[in-house]
């Protein structure tokens, strides 16, 4: 019964929670995202009362380059917007500016993993490795998890996009579409609150 | 019959691949009452060893091993499991649905607990167990040798994430697949109860598995958190540990209240005294849950100001578990009562809960807590409260609910006798040991000299704990003696309250033939002594909508546990296997994802047959 593609006509106004297993799938993933967020706040804990403990490494202000991270922070605030359009698009039946909405998304999140790598790479040649301080333990860490996230997204809405390229939108890939959004945006609230912390912070003080 | 698609297959495939919330349920009570009998022979072979001072039964390497497997094990794979396996069977029953929000991701949770538990006791095999107690401590657990804390670190982040899986679909379960008419405040404590112990694993498990992922970090890939020396802190483990250590005793005992509210009022021939006052306090048990972590902590150092604040907050949360226990004992004032066992172990909770609280409160006493701390007074504190509220709420919750999940009663003169022998045995063991701790013995030692006043109150436990033993294994033979107690009717104690006894016995796989309609708490109750008897339908009789079984649930657990021998053993170069594990999950979870399957339908003619057949 699920399974019938949706005309503009006899769309629902809102696709992703018209069956009961996309309002399931939905409620699901919220709370998922509840416990992402202790997941990360654990993560923000630990760095917070590691963040003192550089020993003989570089600390916080020697390394960070705001300019840069910076870019990589409206990068991925980009992206966000980037997959509102998307859903915008899905609620007016819009299936071709859904896909290509939602692959402007991924090239977004691919150029800030880029950059992430970039960053990594230039803190090691500075002499933060992962296991030089418990300060390069708990960054790395850290962050390395919020990037873990956004690799895992970039694979998720890429498997999205290949998969139903054909289907048009139908009642069963609209919460599929949906969810993968919501965790978007979930990731890029995660990288503000990195921003915050951990670069300006870092720097600031 | 209706499962003709499954049957052309095996009945071991039908069970592999299964997404029916009763067999999953079944499953997880299987798989609890074996680690359940194997935490408890952990538990035997420490108590022979304590029986004499300087007894020579065991190394003492030996000992840390059982005591940190016993205490892992008890929890993760015995008690939640069980409690767990009669969640899953009995809410959807409770709440008038056909199945849970999310069947394969529940059987998927079920087997990520399995794998998960397995791979835990395989460290036994191969180098020792893990030896640094269930609390795991930094740096003890990440200086220990071996390979047995990797084991611990691995086995339980993997079954740890089948948990989280299990809340998440109790939540959604709860507040999506509700039968018509029944609101919030119209379903069944132990519902509720499920609920709100669900919440807390929802918020309480990542924090464990950060702990477990930093944990594996540092012994694994050397990173530095806890290495003072470059800068760690020790002190972070336990924080994380028991922001998810305490409320995870709570997601323990309220699924047990739930239990004792449903079975007290049954055999009380009364309804619950007290309903909302009694949801209410599970949610407040609930908030507070997450505010106390730190009691654990009194010693460590945290200054009088934020020993104060925990100490108060530990003992408000008295207030919401005195009100329960009112709440109790006025069901059954004034009640019909009848004493099977499963009303037995009821009423044996509540004075050996009792204890457990007030000792809980006696510790949370912070200046008080720098004698009792490690001590056998905080043993005998955390088994009144776990075996006194958790065990013996299992076995009610066993003995009320045996006939809906097995089809026949647990015979009751065994019962009987399987419960004086375990509660004088439970008394027996653990009262003596408060008095140990108060005269100085310190838990978690492999043994004591002699001379010390010690060697009686020794016995004594170890003897209390043969006896539970031996009620332990009364119990499994009760139930292969009793199969021939078989029950039809649909209502076996005749005084059922609730939807789990309005259907016909064996349960059919989709539940209920027609979705009953809702018209107040207990609604079964209230039909019999408002209406006829008989759950009204809200709907017509028609064809249902049933899931595929899938064996993919299996396939992405594996693959997590052959990745975790990967990290196990990645110094000795098999770092390789993590990552063909992570792909076998990682492919499976995309094979799910890109292969839409939208289930089957049972037709019509198939459910009226069962109806007339019942
Ligand atoms: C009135 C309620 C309770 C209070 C005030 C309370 C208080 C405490 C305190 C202060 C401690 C720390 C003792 C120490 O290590 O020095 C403790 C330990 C413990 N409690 Fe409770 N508790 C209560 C109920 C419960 C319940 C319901 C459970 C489980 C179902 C439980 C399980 C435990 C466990 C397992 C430990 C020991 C953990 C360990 O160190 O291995 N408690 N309790
Ligand atoms: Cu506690």
């Amino acid at each position: 019964m699920a399974d019938h593609t949706i005309d503009h006509n006899t769309l629902p106004p809102n696709p992703e929670k018209a069956t009961l297993e996309g309002r399931n799938k939905f409620m699901g993933f919220w709370f998922f995202l509840g416990g992402e967020t202790v997941l990360f706040a654990s993560l923000f804990g630990t760095y917070l009362g590691l963040r003192g403990g550089t020993v003989d490494g570089p600390g916080p202000s020697e390394l960070f380059h705001l300019p840069f991270v910076f870019l990589m922070t409206m990068i991925l605030l980009t992206s966000s917007l980037t997959s509102v359009f998307a859903i915008i698009s899905m609620k007016r039946g819009n299936y071709k500016g859904l896909l290509a909405w939602m692959t402007v998304t991924v090239l977004l999140g691919v150029a800030f993993l880029g950059l992430e790598i970039y960053e990594f790479v230039e803190y090691v040649d500075h002499g933060l490795g992962f296991t030089t301080s418990a300060f390069g333990s708990a960054f790395y860490t850290l962050v390395g998890t919020h990037g873990a996230h956004v690799a895992f997204g970039i694979a998720w809405i890429t498997t999205l996009i290949i998969r139903y390229r054909k289907s048009g939108l139908t009642l069963t890939n609209a919460p599929k579409f949906y969810t993968a959004v919501l965790y978007w945006h979930f990731i890029d609230v995660v990288w503000v609150f990195i921003f915050s912390i951990v670069y300006l912070m870092g720097i600031g003080g | 019959m209706s499962y003709a698609k499954a049957q052309s297959k095996s009945t071991l495939w039908d069970w592999l691949t299964t997404v029916d919330h009763k067999k999953i349920g079944i499953m997880y009570l299987v798989a609890g009452a074996f680690f359940f009998a194997l935490g408890g022979l952990e538990a035997i072979l420490m108590r022979i060893q304590l029986m004499f001072p300087e007894f020579t039964f065991l190394p003492a390497q030996t000992f840390n091993e059982l005591l940190t497997m016993h205490g892992t094990t008890m929890i993760f794979l015995a008690a939640m499991p069980l409690l767990f396996g009669l969640m899953n069977y009995i809410i959807p029953l409770q709440i008038g649905a056909r199945d849970v929000a999310f069947p394969f991701l529940n059987s998927l949770g079920f087997w990520l607990f399995l794998f998960g538990g397995i791979l835990l006791n395989i460290s036994w095999f191969v180098g020792g167990a893990p030896d640094a107690g269930w609390t795991a401590y930094v740096p003890l657990s990440s200086e220990s040798p071996g390979t047995g804390i990797d084991y611990y670190v691995l086995g339980l982040q993997v079954s740890g994430a089948g948990t989280l899986i299990g809340g998440i679909n109790f939540l959604v379960t709860i507040i999506n697949m509700r039968a018509p008419g029944m609101s919030m405040m119209r379903m069944p404590l132990f519902t509720w109860s499920s609920f709100v112990a669900s919440i807390l694993i929802l918020f309480a498990f990542p924090a464990l598995t950060i702990g477990l992922l930093l944990l594996m970090l540092e012994r694994v890939f050397d990173a530095t958190y806890f290495n003072v020396g470059m800068g760690g802190n020790v002190i972070i483990w336990q924080h994380l540990f028991w922001i998810f250590g305490h409320p995870e005793v709570y997601i323990l005992i309220l699924p047990a209240f739930g239990i004792f509210s449903e079975v007290i009022p049954t055999f009380a021939k009364k309804r619950l005294f007290g309903y909302s006052a009694m949801v209410f306090a599970t949610l407040i048990i609930g908030f507070l849950g997450f505010m106390v972590w730190a009691h654990h902590m009194f010693t460590v150092g945290m200054g009088p100001v934020a020993n104060s604040i925990f100490a108060v907050a530990t003992m408000a949360i008295a207030v919401p578990t005195g009100i329960k226990i009112f709440n109790w004992l006025l069901t059954l004032w004034g009640g019909r009562i009848r004493f099977t066992t499963a009303n037995l172990f009821a009423l044996a909770f509540i004075p050996s809960f009792v204890m457990g609280g007030v000792t809980g409160v006696m510790l949370a006493t912070s200046a008080a807590n720098y004698q009792f701390h490690d001590t056998y007074f905080v043993v005998a504190h955390f088994h009144y409260v776990i075996i006194g509220g958790v065990v013996l709420g299992l076995f009610a919750g066993a003995y009320y609910w045996w006939p809906r999940i097995f089809g026949y009663k647990l015979d009751e003169k065994l019962g009987k006798i399987f419960f004086w022998l375990f509660l004088i045995g439970f008394h027996l063991t653990f009262f003596v040991q408060h008095f140990l701790g108060l005269i100085g013995m310190p838990r978690r030692v492999a043994s004591y000299l002699d001379g010390q006043g010690l060697n009686a109150m020794n016995l004594i436990s170890t003897i209390g704990a043969f006896l539970m033993a031996v009620a332990f294994i009364i119990f499994v033979v009760s139930i292969f003696t009793s199969r021939n107690n078989k029950v039809t009717e649909e209502d076996p104690w005749g005084d059922g309250r609730t939807l789990e006894w309005t259907i016909p016995t064996p349960t059919p796989e989709y539940n209920f033939a027609q979705t009953p309609l809702v018209r107040d708490v207990d609604a079964l109750w209230y039909e019999k002594y408002e209406g006829d008897g008989k759950m009204k339908a809200a709907e017509p009789l028609g064809d249902i909508h049933m899931p595929n079984g899938s064996i993919l649930p299996i396939v992405i657990s594996l693959g997590l546990f052959i990745a975790s021998f990967g990290f196990i053993y990645h110094h000795a170069g098999f770092t390789w296997l993590a990552v063909v594990g992570l792909a076998i999950t990682f492919g499976a979870m995309f094979v799910r994802s890109i292969k839409e399957d939208h289930g089957y339908h049972i037709p019509v003619d198939e459910i009226t047959n069962n109806k007339g057949g019942e």
